[in-house]
């Protein structure tokens, strides 16, 4: 093992490779490592981003949806009760064109009874007449006694 | 595989010996022929296995990450990126959590250590025979595959990461400050025992200063060195009959399992070392 000129080619190769390492490899496999760590570190956060978004508009769905439900029972609660309301109405109705048609119906009875009393009465007068005529054998004056003929049937 | 021709310490050191480079005893230029002849070329002679092995494999490094670097996007990755980019970021997170200031080469030079040191390990656990043996139909004598089983390597690059330690001492503390914190540490200075004190602090930092290239070359040169040692040594028992040859076999991927926790051990050490000494030199807060 003899020291010799080999040590001083190795020395100058070692400083030019080194040098050469040092200028054209680490910085281009450094910045591309770098390029590479940023791009994943933003990949990550932006798909960290993307899940908080989406989780958002879940709950902004779901908030959507219970509104859309507490409306649709709303309208449906209204509904309801409108149709209760109709349903009163109509009966209310109902009821009073019974109660309209009775009374037209008691006042047409009421008429008819007047009138066969009218008629009643009419021919009372003329039948008690009649009788006065053959209780008294005689004609009485129609003309005379028809006053008090009248006033007779208007107490029947 | 030991050839009749050959001795087992003759198939060793053959083994042990790089393609050196350099003047030869006659005064031409040459390959040396033998270890002595390697040795006595002195200092101004070079490995030329060592250094196109360790150049090689460096490029395999550089092309890999720099093809995976070129086409490197913020999409998502393709097979070899995601490979590259797993080791990065494995280098990038221990300078991090070890190297607390700003400095863009610390990181770049730890993953340039870990990866080209990992590869030159690597080498290792081809066996022992196989390049040796090609490079030898081709005419090449010696031929050591493992870079970091030469102290010559190791030891650069250790001395290297040395001179960035001296120079961002000096740099993040000045010259001063640097001398400051080699001698006013561990022993305060303070009265009349204050110029002793400081010449034992200098005495025990400076041989601190000093172990941390030592201990980091030698301690990868050693690991190494050793492993490809019982590699050859296990090669030798090929040579020796059936049975031999078996439990040679056996033994090798043994070896070999238990040597690739040493191929990635070391190459991590020596960048995590790196790393630690740098922050070391950067630390400019007092003791």
């Amino acid at each position: 093992m003899n020291l010799n000129l080999t040590l001083i080619g190795q020395t100058a190769t070692f400083f030019i490779f080194v040098w050469f390492c040092m200028k054209f490899i680490w910085p281009l496999l450094k910045t591309a490592m770098h390029e590479r760590q940023a791009a994943i570190a933003q990949g990550l956060a932006s798909a960290e981003e993307a899940d908080k978004k989406l989780a958002e508009a879940r709950s902004g769905a779901e908030d959507e949806l219970i509104k859309a439900k507490e409306e649709a029972a709303q309208i449906i609660e209204q509904a309801r009760h409108r149709a209760n309301q109709m349903v009163e109405a109509a009966k209310d109705e109902a009821r009073e064109e019974g109660e309209r048609l009775k009374e037209a119906a008691q006042a047409e009875i009421d008429q008819e009874v007047n009138r066969a009393k009218e008629a009643l009465r009419a021919q009372v007068a003329a039948l008690a007449l009649s009788g006065a005529e053959k209780v008294l054998e005689s004609s009485i004056d129609a003309g005379r006694h028809s006053d008090m003929l009248d006033k007779l049937a208007a107490e029947l | 595989m030991a050839s009749e021709a050959q001795t087992s310490a003759e198939y060793i050191r053959h083994h042990l010996t790089n393609l050196t480079y350099g003047q030869l005893p006659d005064g031409s230029w040459g390959f040396a022929h033998s270890a002595e002849e390697a040795g006595s070329m002195g200092f101004w002679s070079i490995n030329v296995d060592s250094m196109a092995w360790s150049v090689g494999l460096g490029l395999v490094f550089l092309i890999l990450f720099r093809a995976a670097a070129a086409k490197a996007t913020a999409g998502v990755p393709g097979g070899l990126q995601n490979a590259v980019e797993m080791v990065m970021e494995f280098i990038d997170d221990l300078a991090e959590s070890i190297f607390m200031h700003s400095n863009d080469l610390i990181a770049p030079m730890a993953l340039t250590i870990f990866v080209w040191v990992f590869f030159m390990n690597l080498m290792d656990l081809v066996p022992v025979d196989w390049i040796p043996l090609l490079a030898q139909a081709v005419g090449i004598h010696f031929m050591k595959v493992v870079p970091s089983t030469d102290p010559n390597i190791t030891m650069a690059m250790a001395l290297s990461v040395f001179g960035l330690i001296l120079y961002y001492s000096v740099k993040c503390k000045g010259a001063i400050g640097f001398l400051k914190e080699l001698s006013f540490h561990p022993f305060p200075p303070k009265g009349v025992f204050a110029p002793f004190a400081i010449v034992i602090n200098f005495a025990l930092e400076f041989v601190t200063l000093i172990a941390k290239p030592l201990s980091l070359g030698l301690r990868l040169f050693g690991n190494l060195y050793a492993g490809e040692m019982i590699f050859v040594l296990l090669a030798i028992m090929f040579g020796g009959g059936a049975v031999l040859f078996l439990a040679g076999s056996a033994m090798q991927w043994v070896w070999a399992m238990f040597h690739l926790l040493i191929v990635f051990l070391q190459a991590l050490i020596f960048a995590v070392l790196t790393i630690v000494y740098m922050a070391q030199a950067h630390d400019t807060e007092e003791h």
